[in-house]
């Protein structure tokens, strides 16, 4: 039988579980880290999908009640940053007037690694509904390219 | 103003939460809302975002409101990575018979509704003139 090292197993199964956070979370940093921090976690705003086909990135952001006019998005590389200010009501309400207060407000930043770089000059942005859509056209140089073979 | 639904744990956006009637197996999203008062009336803001003007339902039968959204919605090609969902939206409130049900208005802005709920006249408060002799 063979020996068991119980920490060489744990350690083994840490770093398992760390690779496997670290697949399936966007940001660089592992969840893991932000998550057991003591107090709030902090929360991710806005919430992305993102689809991809040949030629583009496709991103949809939940954002409901962003005025458009502080929507700032940039794009260096691969990085996308989405930064904006969704306000909890128009106007001076006293905090004593609410009866029930759920929706998130406040200021937000996020940014996001996309897989490749994506063309800066090109991103389109459309804001409908509350959602927030983007095309990213993937840069040409980070496409990868179809090689011939030649037989002789 | 008292609430049909079982408020939600989680005030995520995304919490999917089965709706209580049994009728249906269509899961909704519930939507997050403010509420707050005026000296004219109370206030409804819900967070709907990717519902537009026609998939709006909202309506007041027998004292309940209830406030409904369809979100269609797609993106094209592949997913390749997820955070949300989008469904349907479904949340009821009873409202007190101090609301004067037909003057409601509702608007729909950047994926946010506002309700106006006026007091109904005789709901509102008078100042009683005092006099002294």
């Amino acid at each position: 039988m063979a020996n068991w090292d119980s920490f060489d197993e744990i350690e083994a199964l840490r770093r398992h579980l760390g690779r496997a956070f670290q697949e399936f979370t966007f940001e660089n940093e592992p969840v893991s880290r932000v998550v057991f921090l003591p107090g709030k976690a902090p929360r991710r705003y806005p919430l992305i999908n993102l689809n991809e086909d040949k030629d583009n990135f496709y991103l949809e952001a939940l954002a409901p009640g962003v005025d458009p006019a502080s929507l700032n998005i940039t794009t260096v590389r691969n990085k996308l940053t989405l930064s904006g200010e969704k306000r909890r009501v128009e106007g001076e309400i006293r905090p004593e007037a609410f009866h029930r207060s759920e929706r998130a407000s406040g200021k937000f930043v996020r940014t996001l690694e996309l897989p490749i770089e994506v063309d800066e000059g090109k991103v389109k942005a459309e804001y409908r509904n509350g959602i927030l859509k983007l095309t990213l056209p993937k840069a040409e140089r980070a496409k990868p390219k179809q090689i011939t073979v030649n037989v002789g | 103003m008292a609430e049909q639904t079982v408020a939600t744990t989680s005030r995520q956006e995304t919490s999917m939460t089965p709706k209580e009637t049994t009728h249906s197996r269509e899961r909704t999203l519930t939507p997050p809302v403010d509420i707050y008062e005026t000296p004219d009336g109370l206030v409804v803001l819900a967070d709907l975002p990717g519902v537009s003007k026609e998939g709006l339902d909202v309506r007041v039968e027998n004292d309940i409101l209830t406030i409904r959204g369809t979100s269609s919605d797609g993106l094209p090609g592949e997913p390749i990575y997820r955070e949300f969902e989008l469904a349907n939206y479904f949340r009821q409130f009873e409202l007190s018979e101090k609301v004067d049900q037909n003057k409601i208005t509702a608007e729909l802005k950047h994926g946010v509704l506002t309700l106006k709920l006026p007091k109904a006249e005789e709901a509102k408060p008078k100042k009683i003139e005092v006099k002294v002799n």
